[in-house]
């Protein structure tokens, strides 16, 4: 729990607070290990949260933002406003080195590449670790998946884009 | 920006959502209809992303306007005459070779389209411009694959491709011609002046079309009228469907 009873809210405990908060549709990631989560500031009473949208029709801000305000009036904060930042454009460069990691024991491939080149040929099966892979769709259960299938373990698996 | 540009801005963005919207809705169409399940997926993935393309210029628009209007009113209670798309959007999807040759067309006008638009003096129609240039991407590397596939695939998938292209070379020209008004905003440094990305959407798609096996249309019929709001007989029934409910029952929510 973050003290308020102390005069000044300290912005770092609040982001400490947010880290709880996860991706509904990849219960594994927090929104900072997605890199959503763009700023918090305080302005009185009032806990200003910047997000950014990872696909422009990507439902699942809806639910991120309910979160957020969720975990901050449990916390005991009245006044929550919950802003989107459109630009600078969200990438999945913005992708933490320890989400990646979680991604991969959950059974998805994080991104290939850091930068958003042409699709890079390192895609690994989250399985077997095997990079003999084959695209089965461009797109998957979500906007921001692919799906493929692993050659030596045949398995299929998610992919997450790389943009 | 100058403030007697701002009724054409709020015109323009609207214009912009429309193209989104009504291409967003027909994807749509295709949910529990694709030709395979991945292929449901992706459609109605790449459906989203219009729609959410949309969802932020509507909300710039009624923003900008500060009328009171929101973004599901642009969207639900205007009539047919006050749609801005270009005619291309709205036809309906045809075969699922009229639907891909439609979408790579597109795709490959919206990443030079959004690529300009990202240089625009409106930070917000910048920064819609730079999410949406990531996605047209995306759609781009498949609806070209597909395009190849189809074309330099049987004899069947071949003709049904070439047809489709055919069918919609005729609302290739509108897509590049630029308004009085929109002119304006291209002085200005607002809008894209899209008559100067026609040389080079023909160039990339009929490299793509040669290496498909396909032949250029020499179709010399050409339509327009969708950014005057005069649409095809086939926007009203899109409309009547996608208006539904709110039309039904005014106000409704989720």
């Amino acid at each position: 729990m973050v003290a308020i009873a102390s005069n000044k809210v300290d912005t770092k405990a609040l982001f400490e607070l947010l880290g709880s908060v996860c991706d509904p549709e990849i219960p594994v990631l927090t929104l900072q290990d997605l890199g959503v989560l763009r700023d918090i500031s305080v302005a009185g009473d009032e806990i200003i949260v910047t997000v950014t949208p990872t696909y422009a029709g990507c439902p699942a801000l809806e639910v991120m933002s309910a979160d957020i305000r969720t975990a901050l009036t449990e916390a005991g904060f009245q006044q929550v406003t919950v802003k989107q930042q459109l630009s600078p454009a969200w990438t999945t460069d913005w992708m933490s080195a320890s989400g990646r990691e979680k991604l991969r024991a959950y059974g998805i491939a994080p991104p290939a590449t850091t930068t958003c080149g042409p699709q890079s040929d390192r895609i690994e099966c989250p399985q077997c670790g095997c990079d003999e892979i084959k695209v089965i769709s461009e797109f998957g259960s979500t906007a921001c998946k692919a799906l493929y299938r692993c050659q030596d373990c045949l398995e299929p698996f998610d992919y997450f884009k790389c943009i | 920006m100058d403030a007697e540009l701002k009724p054409a801005l709020i015109e323009y963005c609207i214009a912009l959502g429309d193209d989104s919207v009504i291409l967003g809705h027909r994807l749509s169409e295709w949910c529990r209809n694709g030709p395979f399940l991945e292929e449901d997926l992706a459609l109605t993935n790449v459906s989203l992303d219009f729609i959410g393309r949309a969802r932020m210029l509507y909300s710039h628009a009624a923003e900008l306007e500060g009328a009171g209007r929101s973004e599901d009113d642009i969207a639900y209670l205007r009539d047919c005459r006050e749609y801005r798309n270009l005619l291309i959007h709205e036809l309906p999807n045809g075969d699922f070779a009229f639907t891909m040759a439609r979408q790579f067309m597109i795709d490959v006008y919206d990443m030079a389209f959004f690529t300009e638009l990202m240089q625009s003096q409106e930070p917000t129609l910048a920064a819609i411009a730079a999410k949406a240039v990531k996605e047209s991407r995306y759609h781009l590397r498949r609806s070209e694959d597909w395009i190849k596939r189809l074309g330099d695939g049987t004899e069947v998938s071949h003709e049904r491709v070439q047809a489709a292209f055919n069918q919609l070379w005729g609302y290739v020209n509108e897509m590049f011609s630029v308004s009085e008004q929109e002119q304006l905003l291209i002085d200005a440094g607002v809008a894209v002046d899209r008559s100067a990305l026609q040389q080079n959407w023909h160039t990339a798609v009929q490299a793509v079309m040669l290496e498909a096996t396909l032949e250029t249309p020499d179709e010399d019929w050409t339509i327009s009228g969708g950014r005057e709001g005069i649409h095809t007989e086939h926007l009203g029934y899109l409309l009547a469907e996608m208006q539904f409910l709110q039309r039904a029952y005014p106000g409704q929510k989720w």
